[in-house]
């Protein structure tokens, strides 16, 4: 039997240093954001490390541990390590370092190290970051590692991923042209600004950050969530399919657990390891289905 | 047991396109994956495609810079079918909605890259192979095709004939991660390995953990010819902490390399001439270690690489993921400093010997992408045309693999007449020896040994069988060695001695650390006892293949004593034509290596092509 996670019982990490004030309903450009945050933590980074040398100094920190198996991780507990500090050490290494040094039983998902397979997403200190891209100098310590909250675990810091899956395989997230251009090698065109309109939302990696950050998403298991939203939203404003599918494909999103669940309070785009403007993305699929006169709910 | 015609091991984008290929062509297929297929590593790919799409631009170009390219040591069948398929294989992506960048009328944007005549390298932005990957998986998604996610395949269940040429593959056992049962998946056409490259047999490299050769060992152990294995591609700009790839891109957009000194080496210090930065990879590679090694580095360890006088708006507009990726990963703002970059490990030339219809020697065996070698990147992959390689031949794989028809190959597989004989090669031990058990005379071999073949199904029982077995042992043992500790002693002497420059003596040496590695490695235990997504039991299974195929990579770069592509030895600094157009050929034989060569096929459709010095 797995299971269900329990929640934090205070708030009060609910917000990484280095994510600054919340967002406001005006949210600027991404890559604005990226860098105002860049320049936060950078200096936050320096800083930390010119406190830290020149002595060596260990990372405590503390895993959320649970496997239905073994007699001993039944009930979920945490566990403390100490991992040698290196200049730039991530959340991942310092995993990865756990796990080859002190306890091979230390289960977590983690490939590509390099923030492109989604698979290392965990709940940091108290909000949703890839384990690869979170540098341990931006994080209070102890360092407390857990897994995504609202999903299943599976064991220590590995959740089930089937339901979100399942959200995104439900707004048919695929390419839909009936009819091919002329000609084998003619392309379908699409205007450069098209594709900046969609480029952002093409970057989802499939982590689940957004859909565990989700207080809708915990209450409504039925709910499409920020992530398969998003998807829709990826191929709806896609001017390479017609206007007949834009059109299905609203009807998907408008249907009763989709976009009006949304509440607008941003989680989801403060917690994306990407940058996605998934809120945004979220409201303007609403104002296209207003405009659409789809049914509201 | 599961039952389809096609089983397709591994979801990156060869195993998504063969995936979709087999099942147009009317078969039932599955994908035995253990990555979910959005996690695969073809989502780290940044550069782009390449394909002959354009006025001025002809596919017959693209296989004379790929036939330069690989230092003519690519097979022209194999070459020419890639140029040719690649033109549809990139525009049907593009119909399948791939978000490629695109031109003012709205036709997709071309590239220029390392050793290309023309700009021919198709992108989207620098995320080319995360586009590339989620477009195949969605349209895997819309054909329902079935996906075993998180499964690691362990073995292949392959008949034992003496020859290789006579097995006939049946199936693979693989092992639920999720719950720890082992089971057996009956293929009755074909299987596809599809597992990509084995960079963790290195430390510093840009490949996912994941990447451990996996299918090229299974392969290799079945009796299957691993080819070309010693030409390992080491990219020259990796970020130095963590090896993340600062694609070839930036460098195709015009981004300068400098020294310590401020010198731009590859023209100042006559690297290359004529190309400067934009020289094939090998070339780029050998110049910035040189110049580290000579004193011209930065902090002795790397080069630097400066985009910013292309503007914040080209960079915003193309390269965009590079600036967040030397955030990220090296704290480097690359709009306003240069980054740091060194070479790193990145692709496997070599692999699974195929055909052009992937097809393997052994009969309902196929590979495609990187882990297979077609021959198309010869001694040297030029940068744009892996992506090509996962479209093209992981299609024709799949087609092949689900009966249809794609005419006679021209490229011949397995031990035939044409091969040159077993090298005389002094080497300092007698390598698979100490091997993994249980070795017997083809390890994958599931019969009673009498050449009677009980059918699939007894067969691919008993191989279930074997690796339940395996397991069992390697979690009821309660000490031994880590698999952690034997993975990084080899990757360790890889890095050492089997790297961008490679001589006789630290090739012996690397030899004789992997055949400790091995021996440690029969002391291997899996401390975590428990069956549910148990990763110490996986990665056990994954080291000891990384083992095999460090060992065929080692092998390969001491008996090849010559300079060619990416294989520089420092005993013998000239291409050896005479001697060396040939392909080595390392196969599992008896519980041992053995090593044999087959001439380098140079006669195209058309016309032969005549190996040149190599000048960029």
């Amino acid at each position: 039997m797995s299971t269900q996670q329990q929640q934090p019982e205070e708030p009060e990490t609910q917000e990484s240093p280095v994510e600054g004030e919340p967002e406001t309903e005006s949210a600027p450009e991404p890559q604005q954001r990226r860098l105002e945050r860049k320049r936060l933590g950078q200096a936050q980074r320096e800083q930390a490390e010119a406190e830290a040398e020149p002595e060596e100094t260990k990372v405590h920190l503390k895993v959320f541990r649970y496997d239905p198996e073994v007699e001993a991780k039944q009930e979920p507990r945490f566990d403390d390590y100490y991992v040698p500090y290196e200049r730039g050490m991530t959340v991942l290494d310092a995993l990865i370092y756990a796990r080859d040094e002190f306890d091979s039983s230390l289960t977590f998902r983690h490939s590509c190290r390099q923030a492109i397979c989604g698979s290392d997403a965990f709940f940091v200190n108290g909000s949703q970051h890839l384990g690869c891209k979170t540098q341990l100098s931006e994080l209070e310590q102890p360092v407390r590692i857990e897994p995504l909250p609202h999903q299943e675990v599976v064991k220590d810091l590995v959740v089930d991923m089937d339901h979100f899956y399942d959200q995104m395989h439900s707004v048919e997230p695929y390419m839909q042209q009936e009819d091919l251009p002329d000609g084998d090698l003619e392309e379908f065109r699409q205007s450069r600004e098209n594709r900046e309109k969609i480029k952002m939302s093409t970057r989802c990696i499939w982590c689940g950050a957004c859909m565990s950050s989700c207080n809708i998403a915990a209450g409504d298991n039925q709910y499409l969530g920020p992530a398969a939203i998003n998807k829709a939203y990826r191929f709806a404003m896609d001017e390479r399919e017609d206007e007949e599918i834009k059109e299905h494909r609203l009807r998907i999103i408008e249907q009763e657990h989709g976009v009006w669940r949304c509440q607008t309070q941003f989680s989801c785009t403060e917690v994306c390891p990407k940058d996605i403007p998934l809120t945004e993305h979220i409201q303007e699929l609403k104002r296209e289905a207003v405009k659409k006169n789809l049914k509201f709910w | 047991m599961y039952e389809h015609d096609v089983i397709v091991v591994g979801a990156g984008g060869a195993g998504l396109r063969a995936a979709i290929a087999a099942h147009e062509a009317g078969a039932d297929v599955a994908m035995v994956t253990k990555l979910h297929p959005v996690r695969s590593h073809t989502g780290a790919a940044e550069g782009g495609i390449n394909a002959a799409l354009r006025e001025g631009d002809d596919w017959e170009l693209h296989a004379y810079d790929t036939m330069k390219g690989s230092d003519y040591l690519g097979d022209a069948p194999a070459i020419e079918t890639l140029a040719k398929d690649a033109p549809e294989d990139t525009i049907t992506l593009e119909h399948w909605g791939m978000p490629f960048s695109r031109e003012d009328d709205g036709t997709v944007s071309q590239r220029p890259f390392g050793g290309l005549s023309f700009p021919r390298t198709t992108y989207a932005g620098a995320e080319t192979g995360h586009h590339l990957l989620h477009v195949l998986y969605e349209q895997v998604v819309k054909r329902g095709i079935q996906v075993y996610d998180e499964w690691f395949v362990m073995n292949l269940a392959v008949t034992d004939e003496p020859d290789p040429n006579d097995r006939t593959c049946h199936g693979v056992v693989a092992y639920d991660v999720q719950s720890g049962k082992v089971e057996g998946f009956k293929a009755n056409n074909g299987v596809i390995i599809a597992t990509g490259g084995p960079g963790q047999a290195f430390d510093h490299t840009t490949n996912a953990v994941s990447c451990t050769g996996d299918g090229q060992a299974m392969a290799y152990r079945a009796g299957v010819p691993l080819e070309d294995m010693e030409f390992v591609q080491f990219h020259p700009t990796t970020l130095p902490s963590t090896g993340v790839l600062i694609s070839e891109g930036v460098r195709g957009e015009g981004g300068i390399l400098y020294n310590e000194d401020g010198e731009r080496f590859m023209f100042e210090h006559g690297y290359a001439n004529n190309a400067g930065e934009l020289a094939s990879r090998d070339v780029v590679s050998r110049a910035e270690l040189t110049e580290v090694n000579e004193g011209r580095g930065v902090n002795d360890e790397y080069v630097h690489l400066d985009m910013r006088h292309l503007g914040s708006e080209r960079i915003l507009d193309r390269l965009e993921n590079i600036l967040h990726l030397a955030e990220d990963f090296e704290g480097v703002d690359g709009l306003i400093e240069p980054m740091p970059v060194k070479p790193g490990q990145h692709y496997e030339m070599g692999g699974i010997e195929t055909d052009e219809n992937g097809k393997t020697c052994v009969d309902g065996l196929y590979a495609a992408g990187e882990c297979a070698c077609v021959s198309v990147h010869g001694a040297n992959r030029l940068g744009g045309n892996a992506l090509p390689e996962l479209v093209v031949f992981g299609k024709r794989a799949g087609y092949h693999a689900a009966g249809k028809d794609l005419g006679e190959a021209e490229i011949e597989t397995g031990y035939t007449d044409d091969v040159e004989d077993e090298t005389e090669a002094d080497l300092p031990i007698t390598p698979g020896e100490a091997g993994i058990e249980p070795v017997s005379a083809s390890e994958s071999v599931a019969t009673d040994g009498s050449g009677q073949v009980a059918g699939g199904d007894a067969l691919l029982e008993q191989a279930v069988e074997a690796e339940r077995e395996r397991v069992d042992r390697l979690m009821e043992k309660e000490s031994g060695t880590k698999h952690a500790d034997i993975r990084s002693k080899l990757q360790d002497a890889m890095t050492r001695d089997v790297n961008v420059f490679r001589e006789e003596e630290g090739l012996k040496r690397a030899l004789k650390e992997i055949q400790e590695c091995r021996e440690l490695y029969q002391d291997v235990y899996v401390e975590d006892p428990s069956r549910t997504f148990n990763t110490d039991l996986q990665m056990t299974y994954e080291t000891r293949n990384l083992i095999d195929v460090a060992e065929t990579i080692t092998l390969g770069a001491l008996v090849r004593n010559e300079f060619r592509g990416a294989h520089w030895r420092l005993e013998n600094q000239i291409r050896d034509d005479e001697n060396w157009l040939k392909h080595t050929l390392i196969s599992w034989n008896g519980g041992k290596p053995s090593i044999w060569y087959r001439p380098v096929i140079l006669e195209g459709e058309d016309k032969t092509y005549e190996p040149k010095v190599r000048s960029y």
